[in-house]
């Protein structure tokens, strides 16, 4: 059976699971009835020239895990960004892992998406909030269907929420192949800043697809730091749907470090309902082999004097390849736009590729915006330079290339995630120097 | 220290070096002067290693050793270190991150293990504050936005932290002032020792007030055409190139 044709069937099977007389139910009942209408995006799609889900959808997944695993913190800390105090919702195999995480009612609600959905104290948010702002497309549709669980995160005004909350889906290889549909809700209010720390990471190499659906509603001067850290394991395929609604004066960042994965799609939106809005959204890419990511980025601006600040580098070896699709509309309202975009692409192999496609849709007619897409090889002249003083020449290419991106890195405000990013890359590239910054 | 013989050298199949023979032994300076594309700066960048640059003929030994099939890092481990003549901007690596790399990744070659941060430090503040450099200046971005005097002096500064046994200062007089040219001759100067030797490459004599050579060689068309004392440096300031081409022709 086509997965598609599975997911539809499992929906009655999933029904028996959840309340069906709740006003989210009817959301998941017009939502499986998009994905029927829908399906998954084909290569016909403009979005999705470049990438084909089809070496991922073949394979013959479990919907719902029939089994339960553990896991021991000591065998899965390095996953963590342990060495700083956080909150934690931890996912093993999509199922809520109480164990490994350490969730919070202490003024703020930093817990489940499953106990949102079907307490009555959420209500109010949950009517106001949940799938307001995904939009109508199949793959969004189809995680609005089945959603269930996830993490709810919920910052009350004036809050200043010290410690970051970190968000892992774990899978165990318990199936032999898993689709997660994780569904997470993030709503901080008036002048409260929070900071948010995601990864995906499977332990095996059975086949996983993560079709994830994250909205954020960053409210009147909120400020919201989002950091997804993409390292998995070459079996494991990511479909990433983030969807950030920002009011007046807020500030919203997302980064994305994706290292690793089969095939990683960021569908990454910023709404900007109101004026004095800074949207920042950067990237670092570093693949090889025949791994594939795309980054696909949406900024509409609405109101006026608002700024948008894109910045995505990429590093591709082997025969990975590479998409930037980089939107940003500007309404006729939203004078005084400050919007850049920019997408630079050092290819190491000869087989690696780019498709790299800014896409500026502006009515506006006293704005600033700017982009820029460059495609190179690492600098000879630099290499010999390198060379010359001692620097062998794999660490000398590595010592280039973290130079390259490492400006992504002067946003984020964690060291330790810095720190993280910095092992990782060199990691990533082969080398073991230090990277000071 | 290091013998050249009978260097042919050439990119991309054009003929620069045609036939060199150089004896610069430990404890001399020596100075390579001539005019533009007479094959100074490939002289320099082969003995460095740059990849593109393919020996034909002949070789270059370094105390004794061949060193033509080594790479550019190899024959910096062994102590050859040149100091550019357009030193290349790197943004995003901070000069005393460079250092640092440089200096572990030449004692791991050596199989010594990283020096201690403490030493480290130690060294930067002094081989700085000998080459007047601001503290400052260490934590930007490698040459970028540097001045040409600024550069300069960095490739000196370098020159200082890996102790090289022999050194090739390729034009480090250009785009220097008065002061920062006696700034950088110092720092040479007191680099010098019995044990390394220095071969400065340049078009103009004054650099040699500061540095004085042992011996001078002109370089012209891919060969040394001269060789002399210090005198030989005044001789060409005084009267130019073209009698030694001249002589060449004759």
């Amino acid at each position: 059976m086509e997965l598609k044709e599975k997911l539809v069937s499992s929906f009655m099977a999933f029904e028996n699971t959840v309340d069906v007389d709740s006003p989210v139910h009817d959301i998941r009942t017009e939502a499986i009835k998009t994905f029927e209408t829908e399906g998954f995006p084909s290569k016909r799609q403009e979005a999705w020239k470049y990438t084909s889900l089809n070496s991922v959808l073949k394979h013959d997944y479990s919907v719902f895990p029939k089994h339960e695993n553990a896991l021991e913190y000591k065998d899965v800390k390095k996953y963590f960004i342990h060495e700083i105090d956080c909150y934690k919702i931890i996912f093993i195999d999509g199922k809520y892992s109480s164990h490994l995480s350490q969730t919070t009612h202490d003024g703020i609600d930093v817990c489940l998406m499953s106990a949102a959905l079907s307490k009555p104290k959420y209500r109010l948010i949950i009517e106001n909030y949940f799938n307001k702002i995904a939009p109508k497309d199949g793959l969004s549709s189809l995680n609005t269907a089945f959603s269930a669980e996830g993490a709810y995160i919920h910052i009350p005004k004036n809050k200043l929420v010290a410690k970051p909350i970190q968000i892992i889906h774990f899978s165990t290889g318990n199936e032999a192949a898993l689709m997660l549909q994780p569904r997470n809700l993030v709503v901080v209010d008036e002048n409260s800043h929070v900071q948010i720390i995601e990864r995906h990471q499977s332990l095996t190499d059975n086949p996983v697809l993560t079709n994830s659906v994250t909205e954020i509603f960053a409210n009147k001067r909120a400020i919201v730091d989002f950091y997804k850290i993409q390292n998995d394991n070459e079996n494991a395929s990511l479909i990433d749907n983030t969807f950030v609604n920002q009011k007046q004066e807020s500030l919203a960042k997302v980064h994305t470090f994706s290292f690793g994965g089969k095939l990683i799609r960021n569908n990454l939106n910023f709404y900007q309902n109101g004026e004095r809005i800074d949207s920042t959204m950067k990237g670092i890419t570093i693949i090889g082999n025949k791994q594939h990511v795309d980054h696909n980025t949406l900024v509409h601006h609405i109101e006026p004097n608002c700024e948008s600040h894109q910045d995505y580098k990429g590093i591709f070896d082997d025969s990975s390849t590479g998409v930037f699709n980089g939107k940003v509309v500007v309404e006729k309202l939203a004078q005084k736009t400050n919007a850049f975009q920019a997408n630079n692409n050092i290819l190491i192999s000869d087989k690696a590729s780019i498709n790299t496609k800014p896409q500026l849709e502006i009515f506006a007619d006293d704005v600033k915006c700017s982009h820029g897409c460059t495609i190179g090889q690492l600098d000879e002249s630099a290499m010999f330079y390198l060379r010359s003083r001692g620097i062998p020449e794999k660490e000398a290419r590595a010592l280039l290339m973290f130079a390259f991106s490492n400006n992504v890195l002067d946003s984020v405000k964690i060291p330790e995630i810095k720190n993280r990013i910095t092992k990782i890359i060199a990691k990533k590239l082969g080398v073991n120097i230090g990277f000071d910054l | 220290m290091l013998k050249i013989n009978n260097l042919h050298a050439s990119v991309e199949d054009k003929g620069i070096l045609k036939g060199i023979d150089l004896e610069v032994k430990a404890g001399e300076v020596h100075a390579i002067m001539g005019p533009n594309g007479s094959g100074k700066s490939t002289l320099a960048s082969v003995i460095a290693g740059k990849e593109e640059y393919e020996v034909t003929e002949g070789n270059i030994l370094l105390e004794g050793e061949d060193i033509e099939e080594l790479a550019a890092e190899e024959r910096a481990h062994k102590g050859v270190f040149l100091s550019f003549q357009y030193p290349v901007e790197i943004p995003g690596v901070s000069v005393t991150n460079f250092m640092k790399t440089a200096i572990n990744e030449t004692r791991k070659a050596k199989g010594l293990e990283d020096m201690p941060a403490k030493d480290m430090l130690k060294m930067i503040r002094e081989k700085s504050e000998m080459l007047e450099i601001d503290r400052k200046f260490l934590s930007r971005s490698l040459n970028e936005g540097f001045s040409g005097g600024e550069k300069k002096r960095n490739e000196i500064f370098q020159m200082a932290m890996l102790e090289p046994k022999l050194a090739i200062l390729d034009e480090t007089d250009s785009g220097l002032d008065i002061d920062a040219l006696r700034i950088v001759a110092n720092g040479v100067n007191k680099l010098k020792s019995k044990d390394n030797a220095v071969i400065v490459i340049t078009h103009y004599q004054r650099l040699l007030d500061y540095i004085v050579p042992d011996y001078v060689h002109v370089l012209h068309n891919g060969k040394i055409v001269k060789s002399g004392t210090a005198a030989l440096a005044h001789e060409l300031e005084a009267k130019g190139y073209d009698w030694i081409k001249e002589e060449v022709n004759a």
